[in-house]
């Protein structure tokens, strides 16, 4: 029995994750609002992509996955609704959407290990983009489970290090947001 | 009509064009130019506080007993983190507040240059939105939005940060037009099916409740008339949060009185038995609600908010309505009263026996005294003798503030203005200047204690210079009250660091600021004393001495439900009715 008068869960809820595409004004300070509301209310950001996308509007476009239990969720959408500069949220998981994800991965073998690495990139279609005589950058872009599975596999190979982008959605069929 | 002149210029002359008339500041370095182009015209009043707080506090306290916004200005670096707390208050009881702070040059941003700090990044949390004006082409803009922005949908406080090469450059100014905001466009109107569903669920209740918040204050005088008008026609009994009070009259056979931890006994027991629950403006808050789980376990729940993110937050509800209470309260009325059921007063009146039969166990009663002043007497009786007038109360935040609430009785909207949702100690007195200033002829009371009154003493002196004949009456127990009632509910009476010690001689610092100074601690005397204040045409601080370790209930213990309260002849172990997890409440 929960004995909080907090705004707690007051039954199991599972956790679930969500990837919302957020439209704002790309003016100075934008990004510190949304994550300032993320810290602030203690939501939880996995990753967060964000570029200027209409250049003659000065509109981003932020994706932002996230999880929490389904009413958590509402309320992250909710309050990111209410922030002056954001014009529009949208629950991409709740429509069917592409994510992907970009990611570089550098590692470094010699003899079998360096053929290994080359055939697995090949496996996975990531394309070497640097070269030495004892490693390789690179590049992979794919769902982030794809992602994941690339860089668990090259650990055991010569993993250096990895710089990934965060997710970019966007939902399929012939309508915009 | 554009127009040629710098920007502190542009700041003043918007202010004039919307409507400003009082501004409550404080010079410095950065805002130079805009005290100089403030001088040079007699349109905006500007009021000099003595704190920074206190002017965000004044500007709420004109905002909240006018209905307008309420305008601030003050320099950069300290002036703009003093503001920070009032920013804050004003975030919190959604205060329309509108704060120009001065900020270094644009090339010194950045470098630490003197008095400089980021006022945008720290006041980001605490406003509902904030602007840093880069270049003077945006100035107009900015500021129309902030009025827009501080007043629309869910009222809040904007700050506007200048830097002060800014202020002195020049540029077009264009007067405020039409504003269709690119992105923030609030929703005011009802979803018109949601409203009938409301209705609907309403027309079939058996044991219904109105639970009206500050939103109906928020949303206008024509809020509450709307309200008055819709409690009457359905016959259901209404209870408010202490945000709320006032947009219902406290004088009606209707009313319940006020709901929550130091609410009465029949509000929170209708609370937890209704069947139907209309929540009107407010948010769900756990001062509200008490244990979650346990929160109105029988009752389907419509909640009208203008902020969607009020809808579902704490509570989930069966109609969630977003639009502006006057609107929606409007729409309910007219479809209310279409399909109203003469039968629906009798189906209720069982209901109404048990509120009834709970009210009779008044809640509100305590243990008079004929030796000492009760300070539930105090207020009672400040309520007789002003009830009569155009009165406005203003409070601080402990005991004194729940007292208020309990036995001070309000009869219309924007008369009480009280810290609700960050609890500011130190918010009466200021607030009680602001109301002043838009009510110069009313009677405006800061019902105060003697530990929050301390807090921004130092704005005596703006009454002083402004002859503005606020009265503070201290309920002086000597004790943060409140704090030292948790220490006896929670912690064996250990009171660590609650006592007010080395107080000063009320009447003498009266004196000091040139207000008079009014003690009395003997019931007998009492009236004649509060009358003495009432009449006396300043300032006046009244000493009320009162009984020292009075508790304030009836209470929701922390970690309980409405049903659990403890009531004024509660007569067991008050340090066992919490249990240990409660006690990790605040």
């Amino acid at each position: 029995m929960n004995t909080t008068h907090y705004p707690t869960l007051t039954t199991q809820q599972v956790i679930e994750k969500r990837t919302l595409c957020v439209l704002v004004d790309n003016e100075p300070g934008v990004l510190a609002r949304i994550a300032g509301m993320f810290s602030g209310r203690g939501y939880n950001i996995e990753s967060l992509t964000v570029s200027e996308t209409e250049h003659e509007k000065h509109l981003s476009r932020i994706t932002i996955v996230t999880s929490g239990t389904a009413s958590v969720l509402n309320q992250i959408e909710a309050q990111l609704d209410r922030l002056v500069p954001v014009h529009k949220v949208v629950n991409l998981t709740a429509k069917a959407s592409i994510e992907r994800e970009l990611a570089l991965v550098k590692v470094r073998g010699k003899g079998e290990h360096r053929m290994e690495a080359l055939r697995l990139a090949t496996a996975f279609g990531a394309k070497p983009v640097d070269a030495t005589l004892d490693s390789f950058v690179f590049e992979l872009s794919g769902p982030s489970d794809d992602v994941e599975r690339f860089i668990n596999l090259m650990a055991d190979i010569g993993l250096v290090e990895v710089s990934r982008t965060g997710v970019a959605a966007i939902a399929r069929g012939n309508e915009g947001l | 009509m554009t127009e040629m002149m710098t920007g502190a210029e542009m700041v003043v002359r918007a202010m004039q064009d919307h409507d400003v008339d009082t501004l409550f500041g404080y010079p410095g370095g950065a805002v130079l130019p805009i005290y100089d182009a403030l001088f040079q015209q007699n349109s905006v009043q500007h009021i000099l506080v003595r704190h920074e707080q206190g002017a965000v506090h004044s500007a709420e306290g004109y905002a909240r007993s006018s209905g307008k916004v309420g305008v601030v200005l003050v320099t950069s670096g300290p002036g703009a983190t003093n503001a920070v707390t009032g920013l804050t208050d004003a975030l919190m009881d959604s205060i329309p507040v509108v704060c120009f702070t001065g900020q270094v040059p644009t090339h010194l941003i950045g470098s630490d240059a003197f008095q400089e700090c980021d006022t945008v990044g720290i006041t980001r949390h605490c406003t509902k939105h904030n602007y840093l004006v880069k270049r003077i082409e945006d100035l107009p803009r900015i500021i129309h939005e902030a009025f827009y922005v501080a007043k629309s949908g869910r009222p809040g406080p904007v700050v506007v940060d200048i830097p002060k090469d800014i202020q002195f450059q020049r540029g077009v100014y264009t007067p405020p037009g039409e504003i269709r905001h690119k992105s923030y466009n609030p929703r005011t109107k009802g979803d018109r099916s949601q409203i009938e569903r409301a209705v609907d669920l309403m027309l079939r209740a058996k044991r219904p409740v109105f639970y009206t918040g500050g939103g109906v204050i928020n949303a206008g005088p024509e809020a509450s008339r709307l309200l008055r008008e819709l409690v009457r026609l359905t016959g259901f009994p209404v209870t408010s949060t202490l945000m709320g009070l006032g947009a219902y009259p406290a004088n009606d056979p209707l009313w319940l009185g006020m709901l929550g931890m130091h609410g009465t006994y029949e509000a929170n027991l209708a609370m937890h038995g209704c069947d139907v629950m209309i929540n009107i403006g407010a948010r769900f808050d756990d001062r509200i609600t008490g244990r979650l789980d346990a929160f109105s376990p029988y009752s389907r729940k419509i909640h009208v908010d203008i902020d969607p993110s009020s809808i579902n937050k704490n509570v989930k509800v069966e109609v969630g309505i977003i639009g502006d209470a006057a609107s929606v309260l409007a729409d309910m009325l007219e479809i209310f009263r279409a399909k109203k059921r003469a039968e629906q007063a009798e189906e209720i009146r069982p209901w109404w026996k048990d509120i009834n039969s709970w009210r009779a166990r008044n809640s509100l009663s305590y243990r008079n005294s004929k030796e000492i002043i009760k300070p539930q007497y105090a207020v009672e009786r400040l309520y007789q003798l002003t009830k009569n007038r155009k009165t406005y109360v203003t409070t601080e935040v402990g005991q004194h503030q729940m007292w208020a609430a309990q036995h001070f009785h309000f009869d219309e909207p924007n008369r009480w203005m009280t810290s609700g949702g960050l609890g500011t100690m130190g918010y009466g007195l200021p607030a009680a200047i602001g109301v002043q200033l838009a009510h110069p002829d009313a009677l405006v009371i800061d019902i105060a204690g003697e530990a929050s009154i301390l807090m921004n003493m130092q704005e005596m002196s703006t009454a002083a210079q402004y002859r503005l004949p606020v009265k503070i009456f201290i309920l002086n127990n000597e004790y943060m009250g409140m704090v030292r009632q948790w220490q006896e509910l929670l912690h064996g009476g250990r009171y660590s660091e609650s006592y007010s010690s080395a107080l000063p001689d009320f009447v003498k610092l009266a004196e000091a600021y040139h207000a008079k100074g009014i003690r009395c601690g003997d019931p007998a005397e009492l009236d004649a004393a509060i009358q003495e204040m009432i009449d006396y045409p300043g300032p006046v601080i009244f000493d009320c001495l009162v009984a020292k370790e009075e508790n304030c209930f009836p209470m929701i213990p922390s970690g309980k439900a409405h049903n659990e309260m403890i009531l004024p002849d509660f007569e067991g172990d008050t340090g066992s009715v919490i249990d240990a997890k409660g006690k990790q409440l605040v």
